[in-house]
This record gives C-alpha cells, sequence and structure tokens, in this order.
C-alpha cells in the first residue's frame, strides 16, 4: 500500500516539476499557458489521489469523508482549471498579443 | 512515512520558488497570472500534506477546498480586471 | 463592422436556441424534476462537508437546501433539457475515463517537449480554426473544456453555433482535433 502511495506521489511530483520548467522555458505567454494549467491539473490529480489513499489506513467514517472530500478537490480543480485557463487566453487575446512563431527571439 | 511527506513538501517549494521567478519577472502581467495560478495549484497539495504531517488532515482538508475555490475566483476576476483596463485605454486614445 | 455583424448573428443564434421561453410554456405544468436534482446535488454535499449525521444538523440542511433549490432550481439546468438527463449523465460517466486517458497520453507528449533540449525547434505554435458539428451548449461546453483539458491544445474562442479557435503548441496536437473526441461527445450528448 505505502510503496503505491509513494509511487503516485512521485508520478505526481513528475508532472508539477514539468508545469514548473515549462513556465520558465517556454517562449511566449500563449505557450506557457500549456504547461502551467494542465501538468498542473495532471500533477494534483495524482497527489491527492495518492494522499486520499494513505488517509484510508485506518478505516473509520471520518477517514472516509475525508478521503471523499480531496475527491471532490479533485473533481473542482478538474473542472475549474480549463475556465481559469480560458479567461486568461480571452485576456491576452483581446489586449492584442500575438503567438510566437518560429525563428523569433523568446520574450 | 512522515519523513517521505517532508521531502515532498519541500520539492513542492522548490518547485514554487521556481514558479515565482515567472510571478516576478514575467514580462507581461498575465505571465505573472499564469505564476501566480500554478503556485496556487500547488498549495493546495501542500496545505493536505501539511495536514498528514500533523495528523490533523481533517481540518486541513477544508482550508485547501476553500484555498482552490478561492485560487479560481482570483485568477478569474484578475483576468477579467485586466481585460478592462485594456478597453478603458483603447476609449481614451 | 464585420464584428458587429457577427455578434448580430451569435445573437440571433442564442435566440433561436432558447427553446424554453415561459411564454411557450404551458404555465399549468409544474415541473419538479430540476428542484429534486438540485436539492439532491446539495444536500449530498452538505452531508459530505459537514461529517455530522445527529438529527440536529441533518435538519438544518434539509431546510436550508430546500430554500436554495427553491430559488435557484432552474438556473442549474433547463426544463426542456431534463428530459434526456440521467442517460446522458451516465453516458458522460462512460466518456470520462477515455478522456482521462487521452489527457494522461498528451500530457507525456508535453512533459517530453518541456525537456527536451532542442525545444525551440521542435514546437511550432499556431492560432487554427475549425467549424464543429455540436449544437447543444452543453455539448459545446464539454467539447471546448476537453479541448483546453488536452495538453497542447487551448480553446480561445467559441461561438454559438460552433466555431471554435484553437491554440495549438505543435503539428501534432494540431492534427488529433476534431476528430474521435467530437464525435465521442456527439455520441455522449445523443447528437449523432
Amino acid at each position: 500500500m505505502d510503496i503505491i502511495v509513494i509511487v503516485l506521489l512521485i508520478i505526481g511530483l513528475v508532472f508539477f516539476t514539468g508545469g514548473a520548467v515549462g513556465i520558465l522555458r517556454f517562449p511566449d505567454f500563449y505557450s506557457r499557458l500549456h504547461p502551467a494549467g494542465k501538468m498542473d491539473t495532471m500533477g494534483s490529480l495524482f497527489m491527492l489521489i495518492a494522499l486520499a489513499l494513505f488517509n484510508l489506513h485506518h478505516f473509520t467514517l471520518a477517514t472516509l469523508l475525508t478521503s471523499l472530500k480531496l475527491i471532490v478537490i479533485v473533481v473542482f480543480v478538474f473542472l475549474s482549471s480549463p475556465t481559469a485557463i480560458h479567461g486568461i487566453v480571452d485576456a491576452g487575446v483581446r489586449a492584442g498579443l500575438t503567438p510566437w512563431t518560429k525563428g523569433e527571439k523568446r520574450r | 512515512m512522515d519523513q517521505i511527506f517532508i521531502y515532498t513538501g519541500l520539492l513542492l517549494i522548490i518547485l514554487m520558488v521556481l514558479s515565482l521567478y515567472r510571478a516576478l519577472f514575467g514580462p507581461t502581467v498575465l505571465d505573472r497570472l499564469i505564476g501566480a495560478n500554478a503556485i496556487g495549484s500547488k498549495t493546495v497539495v501542500l496545505l493536505i500534506l501539511i495536514g498528514l504531517i500533523y495528523h490533523r488532515v481533517d481540518m486541513f482538508v477544508d482550508i485547501a477546498l476553500a484555498y482552490a475555490l478561492l485560487n479560481f475566483i482570483a485568477v478569474l476576476a484578475a483576468s477579467r480586471y485586466f481585460q478592462k483596463k485594456r478597453g478603458l485605454y483603447d476609449e481614451l486614445h | 463592422m464585420e464584428a458587429l455583424e457577427q455578434q448580430e448573428k451569435s445573437l440571433e443564434g442564442s435566440r433561436e436556441s432558447g427553446r424554453d421561453r415561459p411564454a411557450n410554456r404551458p404555465p399549468s405544468r409544474k415541473r419538479f424534476g430540476p428542484y429534486l436534482v438540485t436539492f439532491l446535488i446539495m444536500f449530498f454535499l452538505w452531508i459530505l462537508l459537514s461529517g455530522k449525521f445527529d438529527p440536529f444538523h441533518l435538519t438544518l440542511g434539509v431546510i436550508s437546501c430546500a430554500i436554495v433549490s427553491f430559488f435557484s432550481g432552474d438556473l442549474l439546468f433547463d426544463s426542456p433539457r431534463m428530459k434526456g438527463f440521467p442517460r446522458s449523465w451516465w453516458r458522460f460517466l462512460l466518456y470520462s475515463p477515455w478522456l482521462l486517458y487521452q489527457i494522461f497520453l498528451a500530457n507525456l507528449h508535453v512533459l517530453f517537449l518541456t525537456f527536451h533540449p532542442k525545444m525551440l525547434d521542435l514546437i511550432d505554435p499556431q492560432i487554427f480554426r475549425f467549424r464543429s458539428k455540436l449544437r447543444g451548449d452543453l455539448a459545446l461546453v464539454t467539447f471546448a473544456n476537453s479541448i483546453t483539458l488536452t495538453p497542447g491544445t487551448i480553446t480561445i474562442y467559441v461561438s454559438v453555433d460552433g466555431d471554435f479557435s484553437v491554440h495549438a503548441i505543435d503539428q501534432q496536437s494540431k492534427q488529433g482535433l476534431p476528430g474521435e473526441m467530437e464525435i465521442r461527445i456527439a455520441r455522449a450528448f445523443s447528437e449523432g
């Protein structure tokens, strides 16, 4: 059981690392959104499921409720993250930012 | 198991510092917003890790839920605000 | 000028799609379906968040959920759409594992791009448009959110009649659209 939890935690950390490095490395605003919003969503999915599994070690009603709340957080993140990303993209389009194309300098 | 949680939390904090670079020195306002959003989504996981370390996860899970809501609302409100400000400048010129 | 025309067109489209005018509905028939579903969802959330099972707290929950669902029961679901509601909900549950698998595959692709040393030569960001066959509001929103959740593509703009603007990070992500995802969503919301 512990091994499953640790493996899931490490997978989640890899996704979070990809998100953080992607924010630093990608060349412009639009392409930075790709790792920022979505790999963080995937990372929180894996890490929160791992923590919910670990929380079920002593199986009582209280721990079951806590784990269900963790699942609710995952569902909420999956619903809200695309909406937040879309809000940021919409603001960028209306502010007139042009997307980076091949051969330009990174901004 | 507590050791593992502590090291995971430390790694998350390092990743948050990396994202903080984008939030501080981003060339546009929206880049800063992306950095803030990334920090917020890592904070939700970090809060639950803290709760597991202190054995009070039933209390910290509510705080994490409220923080996830607040992060979403903050990003939406900030992006709507900068969109409107740009429109204001257009009217002035 | 063109933008104004487009806005007018989209307004017209939304007028056509708004099928449930209060005038069209027979006033004698009352619909309890939306209120009941809203009440059940909110009561489940109440139990989950409070975690107390004594009669006092349960009574408080019933009263407050009834008040809120009385005021805002028609916000969550339109009445005409309630007909196919349980079936489309079930089909959406069947659709979500496939979506999760696609999200996972695409995440691996972006992860590969992120850590590639010559990333700037590999990516080719561009904005492209396509027209979708989907019509319902709920189906369009689900499709837009699924596109955004699949890394490599972000929905920028969706109009009422199904015009999508999508930002793709490289050619491989671009080729997957609209493709299989649209077919599966059309099946889930029975618009096939």
